[in-house]
């Protein structure tokens, strides 16, 4: 069995973050992510992140990721094993992995656990058809091999990430024909918006898709108004011509190694699904183990890196290591994420976390 | 459809490359996923449901959804959206749920 003193699971923004902060403090650190390269979902991120200058507020996302991966390389106690997969988190402590078709045990002394989140999906008639993709799968598609997955697209879902993909795909020489977002007021930023209305883009709010049409691929949507009740409108339709259908509904948790670590989760609609429950330094109930980023509640990947530095700062100081002035640190990235969870989105994201806070002593005992 | 100019992305290719699709020549480039180039050769449709026989294309690129199931080199059930294309690859539309080897 491979000995590990912290096992840090996804080399996301949260992960890297972890990594890099564990490691700064001493501990030796083994990152391992089931893709070919580190990253995550930082490195098909073409736009420049909002935030402070901590966060690297106006560099673009895979330009981060580049940051994150340098500094990285740069340390010698971080070891990094990629397209490997970490299939469990047993009760005894023991990780499995799998890497080349090879089963690989390791006992680490703590473990991050920053797998991130997957898109979710919607109900409607044939959104079984090829040509309908999560908004993740259009910007892999488009910004990291550079392909066109089509000519023209309706989006649906006007959040933050539905509007950044839409220009996106723009940018990529793909016409959006709509964008309809089933709420009555738009999600994301009216920066955002208001660029892509510029564009000559319609956003219909109350609108949603009613079916998509198509044998071997899509061929047509059909949207229409919704009323109060989220119910659609007979009447209403509109029949747009187009070969991509691109869903930005939101994400929820990829938490399953969380689960079977026997870790307390509540589902809270506010953080966007099934969530682990933690203290302030973003320890689980089960001793050990630490949570950052999107697993823990989906938000930006800004607050996902902070949360990360957080809980590479948490873990290795339940190892016995610190800093001259880890308790400073602590307390600013504390600050950090108090200042990204502003508005009424940091509101709602704030009163989820509270309903889950662990309280324990173990969070008094790292200020010391 | 590859995208040959963009504002902010300057695609590095790697070495070209062939593989089969369904017994079909097709090139792509080393470094890329299968689905990547099977997508820039037009091909969205990459198998059918065990029970209705309805299309599937890949919906998450990311290796979650499992929508996009193939055969590679004679392995079923292979995530083409995270799997590296090699030259020489023979990539097939797969068959009910696939023969455990």
């Amino acid at each position: 069995m491979k000995p590990v003193e912290i096992l840090v699971v996804g080399g996301g923004p949260a992960g890297l973050c972890a990594a890099i902060q564990a490691a700064e403090m001493g501990s030796k650190v083994l990152v391992v992510d089931r893709n070919r390269a580190l990253g995550g979902q930082l490195i098909k991120q073409t736009h420049m992140f909002f935030g402070s200058e901590k966060q690297y507020a106006s560099t673009r996302g895979f330009d981060i990721a580049q940051i994150l991966l340098d500094k990285i390389d740069q340390m010698e106690n971080i070891e990094v094993m990629t397209n490997t997969t970490v299939l469990g988190l047993f009760e005894d402590g023991v990780a499995t992995l799998e890497k080349d078709g090879k089963y690989i045990k390791v006992k680490p002394k703590a473990i991050v656990v920053g797998t991130g989140a997957s898109e979710k999906t919607l109900a409607f008639p044939n959104n079984d058809l090829p040509g309908i993709y999560g908004a993740g799968a259009v910007q892999t598609l488009m910004n990291e091999y550079g392909i066109k997955p089509g000519n023209k697209v309706l989006m649906i879902g006007a959040g933050n990430i539905g509007l950044i993909v839409s220009y996106q795909l723009m940018q990529a020489g793909v016409q959006v024909e709509a964008i309809v977002e089933a709420s009555p007021t738009i999600g994301g930023y009216l920066v955002h918006a208001s660029k892509i209305r510029r564009m000559g883009v319609p956003i219909y709010t109350k609108y949603s898709i009613k079916e998509a049409i198509g044998t071997e691929a899509v061929e047509k949507a059909v949207i229409w108004q919704l009323d109060d009740k989220w119910q659609g409108i007979s009447g209403t339709e509109k029949e747009l011509e187009v070969d991509i259908i691109c869903i930005s509904v939101g994400l929820s948790p990829l938490s399953e190694l969380l689960w079977q670590a026997g870790c307390e989760m509540k589902y809270l609609p506010e953080l966007s699904g099934y969530v682990p429950a933690r203290d302030e330094n973003l320890q689980t109930s089960v001793k050990g183990i630490f949570v950052a980023g999107d697993v823990s509640g989906v938000e930006e990947a800004s607050s996902a890196m902070v949360e990360g530095y957080l809980a590479g700062m948490s873990a290795a100081a339940y190892l016995g290591y610190s800093l001259y002035n880890t308790k400073e640190l602590r307390e600013d990235l504390l600050q950090q994420l108090n200042s990204l969870r502003h508005g009424p989105v940091g509101e709602r994201i704030n009163k989820g976390i509270a309903s889950i806070l662990i309280q324990s002593e173990a969070a008094a005992s790292t200020e010391a | 459809m590859r995208i040959e100019e963009h504002p902010i992305l300057n695609f590095k290719r790697g070495k070209k490359i062939r593989f089969f699709f369904n017994d079909q020549e097709v090139e792509g480039f080393e470094g890329e996923t299968i689905a990547a180039a099977l997508h820039a050769a037009g091909v969205k449709s990459l198998s059918h449901s065990i029970e209705n026989h309805r299309p599937r294309g890949l919906f998450c690129a990311i290796g979650n959804c499992s929508s996009c199931l193939m055969e590679v080199n004679e392995e079923p059930n292979v995530r083409i959206c995270v799997e590296e294309l090699k030259d020489g690859m023979k990539v097939k539309t797969q068959k009910g749920k696939g023969d455990i080897l």
